[in-house]
């Protein structure tokens, strides 16, 4: 898998399938700001995930540190959220407009949950697959078993095993 | 949640944690996606559809401008006139 920064370098080039990669390996990232930090309505953070991207595809020259694009992603797209809640309700705080729990402290959890999606992406593609479709995609055990075609009985028991290698991956990652 | 996942209570507390936190990040709409990744096409279509409208734009200032000639040299500037005219300046350039 190409590195941040080598994606970035090739999308530079006008390398088309990188961008369609650098797309979709920060969409979840940029959706769950969008959506889950900042509580958008649909409409609007649609408007602002296609408004990061087209940013970012315009600034692919400028940017100071290819490697850095996600934290540049993250801050663009908080900026963007917070124009956007400020433009629909000015007088109202942000905390206040986005319910419960603040803004900060799911962008904390987002961070947290992009260092785990890190960890799960270094685990066999089986695990990928059954704790993202679990967790990630709120699968039931019968589309999980009817897709990757293994019997439903089994699943609770798979998910158990790779969150166990996800937490060993963890652990390993932060004892390093 | 659907029906058949029940909660599993006796999750060691960290592994639910991993749990929450996958769920932080679902993927996002397909649509999305696909319209920020056909960018860099639509961005093309639009480059060319601009030049084609810049063209016109074009051609239509150079008709006015003939038009205004034609008009101050006496002559009615009729479409046809126009059309002969810019024949004429293509076979000169």
């Amino acid at each position: 898998m190409l590195s941040d920064a080598e994606l970035v370098e090739r999308c530079r080039t006008g390398d088309e399938r990188a961008w369609a990669e650098l797309v979709d390996r920060f969409s979840r990232y940029v959706h769950a700001i969008a959506i889950g930090a900042y509580r958008l309505a649909e409409a609007d953070a649609e408007d602002v995930f296609q408004d990061v991207f087209a940013r970012t595809y315009e600034n692919l020259s400028g940017l100071r540190d290819d490697g850095a694009i996600r934290p540049w992603l993250g801050q663009l797209t908080r900026r963007l959220c917070v124009d956007r809640l400020r433009a629909a309700r000015p007088s109202v705080a942000l905390d206040e407009a986005a319910g419960e729990g603040t803004p900060d402290q799911r962008l904390e959890q987002i961070e947290q949950a992009v260092v785990v999606r890190d960890a799960l992406a270094r685990l066999s593609g089986d695990c990928q697959e059954i704790l993202d479709r679990f967790f990630a995609r709120d699968e039931s055990y019968r589309a999980i078993g009817d897709a990757l075609d293994i019997p439903a009985g089994t699943i609770a028991s798979r998910i158990s095993r790779c969150l166990g290698k996800l937490r060993v991956e963890l652990e390993g990652r932060s004892g390093a | 949640m659907p029906d058949d996942r029940p909660v599993d209570v006796d999750s060691p507390s960290h592994e639910e944690a991993l749990g929450r936190l996958l769920r932080t990040l679902p993927p996002a709409p397909q649509g999305w996606v696909a319209a920020a990744a056909e960018l860099p096409r639509a961005r093309r279509a639009l480059a060319a559809i601009e030049l084609e409208l810049a063209g016109e734009a074009d051609r239509a200032a150079v008709t006015a401008r003939l038009e205004a000639a034609l008009a101050d040299a006496g002559h009615e500037p009729t479409p046809e006139l126009v059309r002969a005219v810019r024949r004429e300046l293509g076979r000169g350039s």
